[in-house]
């Protein structure tokens, strides 16, 4: 299949910070694809140069066959992109925001109402309420729409659901499903870990560059780590303590437990043995499935050693 | 076109909902030029004058008669000699003339209080002027060009409108392009296939028409209500009025280049621009009166030749052949700073 | 006694802005050295109730108790007894780090023998020791939390109360963050805090969920999952407050 983008070891520096670093990556037509990283890894930089809106300073970024740099304007119209805040003008109303962004590109709102009916539908019922008094979710849907109006090829979406509570998070994934659907390629950005399985694939980025990139669950099923879920009364003495022992390589809180990362040697009956004596109460060990977390958190591990 | 016609009505809605800043500019201009115009002058009016006359003789009475009736006088009639110095501490009058017939010539002294050293100069100057206008033999002939009366709202109207262009096109134009910066829509209009070009004069249209409006505003109320003569050259006023619009937008657009947040933008504005037109503009302070240092940095600040070349026109109605040396000033600053901020823009990728 | 035992305690709390009724008659207890997740939709309340709770802003009715103090008659007292972090506001940036945790200890009253000796440990404890004249600006965002943690419970408070206090950071910051948490807990310090992250409600002892200014479910998140037969808080989340009107 023939990559609708391919990016060839792109670096962006802002003065001595390398906000890219050398990162190569190709998305195929019609795949949703995302890029999953904490703030400053170097994600928000990646958009504005597929965008057409940074030059990197070294590698090339192709969309659609064009290049970036060189065929920027063809490549505007081919691009929906919709920034990491919510950027519409908050005292023009729903109707105005629309029907701006639409005279941008040198459309009507009505010839490609069809692709964004199924996401304006509930805005439709306030259309002279300014952007600005719109809920978190409403806004979302209200700049999502603005970004399809002109019928892109491929969505860019840096982190659209920061902020926003889960219930507006699971629609805004079954919107993307939808369109998808119809054929748009997309590209989105998040920070929430648990929305990455949504995604094809994603490409977990880490200070300027990129960790791994393959499918959410090749990547858990990579993760190939002695992994255990540990819980007692006491939850701040059981992490120092399992840290204090030799074979446990990492233990870090998770959720109503924790995960313990054991060496080969760790033997979980050992440990809660161990944990009985020193006064703890209730402890339970026992193994535990790894998810995207636990990979990030190990892909990062293993970059420090 | 439909893009440029849409881009200018987003930005003519933004000016209409923001009723707050709509209604500062529409109003200062007009509020200033008012209060400039009969509130504040430097005019001295009312001066209440007493008189101390020895012996009276044809001539002092004929001096006496013209104070009277004299409109910037309030005259406190005669007074004893020994009553001048309280008179004068209390505050109940401002000046005491004493007359005296010396063998059929007139001698005379001015008493003021100077507690305001340039109302007494004015004052002194005042009564001088009576007194030499009574007596025969006049070695002086005094004549006020331009403005006869002194008036100084005359003069305060270019100075002010030299102030608000540079309020309204560079402060406001280039807050509202670093707004859009501040609030990530820049980021969206730039992605869109419109030229950066048309994005630009998307802002700067609308904030020219708002000044044109301002300018039409501004020269009907100097015309009528304040009473400037109105003669043929009108025309000239608008067309370097409009150049020196031009001109402040740039500066909006060159400081809405460099700065990122609104509040940069403001302050820049304000303190590199604002102030300076009120200070060394020539607006308040005479230029002459300045230190050599700050006459050359005057040379630099365009509202000062806008507001010399509007005092040629309006105030001593020159024709515009006298203004051609502001007008070649005006238009080259307006090149260069229309070329920076167009080059600033295009490189800002 | 009993209330002892409550940090916070309300009852029939409400709050109305004209006709809108922003919070409607909740009432909850959180227990001393309890981690208390405060979760909610946007628009369903949450900022308005923690503001109360906070001495911000007064309720239309109803009662409540923080850390011992009246909420509608000591608001001020409140302050004192209270630590405060949210993701928005938290620290000055060019300010160096020590001097930032100093301000924020002398704004709470302590004197500065007390601010010493409370600061040398602090950083030791945060392995921050030898960062303390650099500026909060120059460093990274996991510490920057750490550091913005430390200076709301510096003064010892008996509740802290976090306002989305993890948002952007990466799982391993996010997981150290929580350790500090459990550490104040483990010191008898009574946590408050709100999160868009449902997998950190997990992580809280009990888990309180608004929708439409009212209480639509309190008790443990395993107790929660069981309730509605699902594997996450996410989960919880959605079908607790799918019926939301509100926030549209």
């Amino acid at each position: 299949m023939n990559p609708i983008i391919r990016l060839n070891e792109i670096t962006k520096r802002y003065g001595g910070l390398v906000a890219v670093d050398e990162v190569s990556l190709t998305v195929d037509r019609g795949e949703m694809f995302g890029i999953i990283g904490p703030d400053g890894s170097g994600k928000s930089t990646l958009y504005k140069i597929l965008a057409t809106l940074l030059k990197p300073d070294k590698g090339t970024a192709t969309v659609c066959g064009f290049d970036t740099v060189k065929d920027y304007k063809r490549l505007r119209t081919m691009i929906g992109y919709m920034p990491e805040r919510f950027s519409l003008y908050q005292d023009l109303t729903v109707e105005e925001n629309l029907s701006f962004f639409a005279s941008l590109f040198g459309v009507s709102v009505k010839e490609n109402y069809d692709l964004i009916a199924p996401i304006f539908g509930q805005l439709e019922r306030f259309p002279s309420r300014k952007a600005g008094a719109l809920s978190g979710g409403m806004k979302q849907k209200l700049a999502l729409s603005c970004a399809l109006i002109h019928r892109p090829e491929i969505l860019l979406l840096d982190e659209p659901t920061t902020g926003v509570d889960a219930v507006s998070r699971g629609e805004f994934w079954d919107m993307l499903s939808t369109l998808k659907r119809k054929g748009i390629t997309i590209i989105v950005s998040t920070s929430y870990m648990d929305e990455a399985t949504r995604c094809e694939r994603i490409a977990m980025m880490n200070k300027g560059h990129i960790l791994d990139i393959d499918t959410p669950s090749n990547l858990v099923a990579g993760l190939g780590e002695n992994l255990y879920n540990a819980v007692s009364d006491d939850m701040f003495g059981l992490l120092t303590q399992l840290r204090s022992m030799p074979d446990v390589i990492d233990c870090y809180t998770f959720g109503a437990t924790l995960h313990v990362v054991g060496s080969n040697s760790f033997n979980s009956d050992k440990a809660m043995a161990k944990l009985l004596v020193s006064g703890h109460k209730d402890v339970k060990i026992y193994p535990a499935k790894g998810n995207i977390e636990d990979v990030f958190i190990k892909l990062t591990r293993d970059e420090r050693e | 076109m439909a893009i440029f016609q849409s881009l200018i009505k987003k930005e003519a809605l933004h000016v209409v909902r923001d009723t707050r800043t709509m209604v500062i500019t529409l109003l200062m201009p007009l509020v200033l030029l008012l209060l400039f115009g009969f509130a504040i002058s430097t005019e001295v009016n009312n001066i209440k004058l007493l008189a101390v006359v020895e012996r009276h003789n044809d001539a002092t009475r004929d001096i006496l008669e013209r104070l009277r009736v004299n409109d910037y006088f309030t005259f406190m009639g005669l007074s004893a000699a020994s009553e001048v110095e309280r008179v004068l501490r209390s505050g109940e009058a401002d000046a005491a003339l004493f007359l005296k017939d010396d063998n059929g010539e007139i001698k005379s002294q001015i008493i003021v209080d100077a507690s305001n050293a340039s109302a007494a100069q004015a004052i002194t100057g005042y009564i001088r002027g009576v007194i030499t206008g009574a007596t025969t033999f006049d070695p002086i002939i005094n004549h006020t060009l331009y403005n006869p009366q002194m008036k100084s709202s005359y003069n305060f109207v270019p100075g002010i409108m030299g102030m608000i262009f540079i309020l309204i096109c560079a402060i406001i134009t280039s807050v509202s392009i670093v707004r859009e910066k501040e609030r990530g829509t820049m980021d969206l209009l730039l992605v869109s296939p419109v030229r950066p070009v048309t994005i630009m004069l998307g802002k700067l249209v609308p904030y020219f028409m708002l000044s044109c409006i301002i300018l039409a505003a501004m020269l009907t109320i100097s015309y009528t209500v304040l009473g400037l003569p109105m003669s043929g050259n009108v025309f000239d006023v608008i067309a370097i009025s409009l150049i020196y619009i031009v001109l402040s937008l740039s500066i909006g657009l060159l400081v809405s280049t460099v700065v990122d947040t609104q509040l940069t933008a403001l302050i820049v504005s304000a303190v590199a621009f604002m102030l300076p037109v009120i200070m060394l503009s020539g607006m308040i302070f005479p230029i002459d009166n300045m230190p050599v240092i700050l006459q050359w940095v005057s040379c630099i600040i365009p509202a000062r030749w806008y507001t010399e070349a509007m005092r040629k026109l309006m105030i001593e109605q020159l024709d515009i052949s006298a203004v051609m040396k502001e007008i070649v000033i005006l238009v080259m600053m307006t090149v260069i700073l229309l070329v920076a901020a167009v080059k600033k823009f295009n490189s800002g990728k | 006694m009993k209330e002892n035992d409550n940090v916070i305690s309300v009852k029939g709390l409400t709050k109305r802005f004209g006709d809108f009724t922003a919070v409607d008659n909740i009432s909850f207890d959180v227990k001393r050295g309890e981690i208390f997740g405060f979760l909610g939709a946007n628009g369903a309340g949450k900022t308005t109730a923690m503001r109360m709770l906070c001495g911000l802003s007064y309720p239309t009715s109803g009662d409540g108790y923080v850390a011992g103090c009246d909420i509608n008659r000591q608001a001020d007292e409140i302050k004192r007894h209270i630590g405060y972090m949210s993701q928005k506001f938290s620290l000055y940036g060019n300010l160096s780090l020590e001097e930032n945790l100093k301000l924020f200890a002398t704004i709470y009253g302590m004197t500065d023998e007390e601010i010493k000796a409370s600061s040398k440990k602090l950083f030791e404890e945060l392995e921050m020791d030898s960062m303390r004249d650099t500026l909060v600006k120059d460093i990274p965002v996991g510490w920057k939390q750490k550091l913005a943690f430390a200076t709301a419970t510096i003064h010892r408070p008996e509740v802290v109360f976090l306002d989305e206090p993890t948002g952007g950071v990466d799982p391993a910051t996010r997981r150290k963050f929580w350790e500090l948490i459990y550490k104040a807990a483990s010191e008898g310090m009574t946590i408050f805090v709100t999160t868009h992250y449902l997998d950190e409600a997990e992580y809280c002892n009990r888990v309180s969920i608004m929708v439409d200014g009212k209480i639509s479910a309190l008790a443990s998140p395993e107790v929660l999952k069981e309730k509605y037969h699902v594997e996450t808080m996410d989960e919880v989340f959605r079908i607790v407050a799918k019926d939301a009107i509100r926030g549209e």
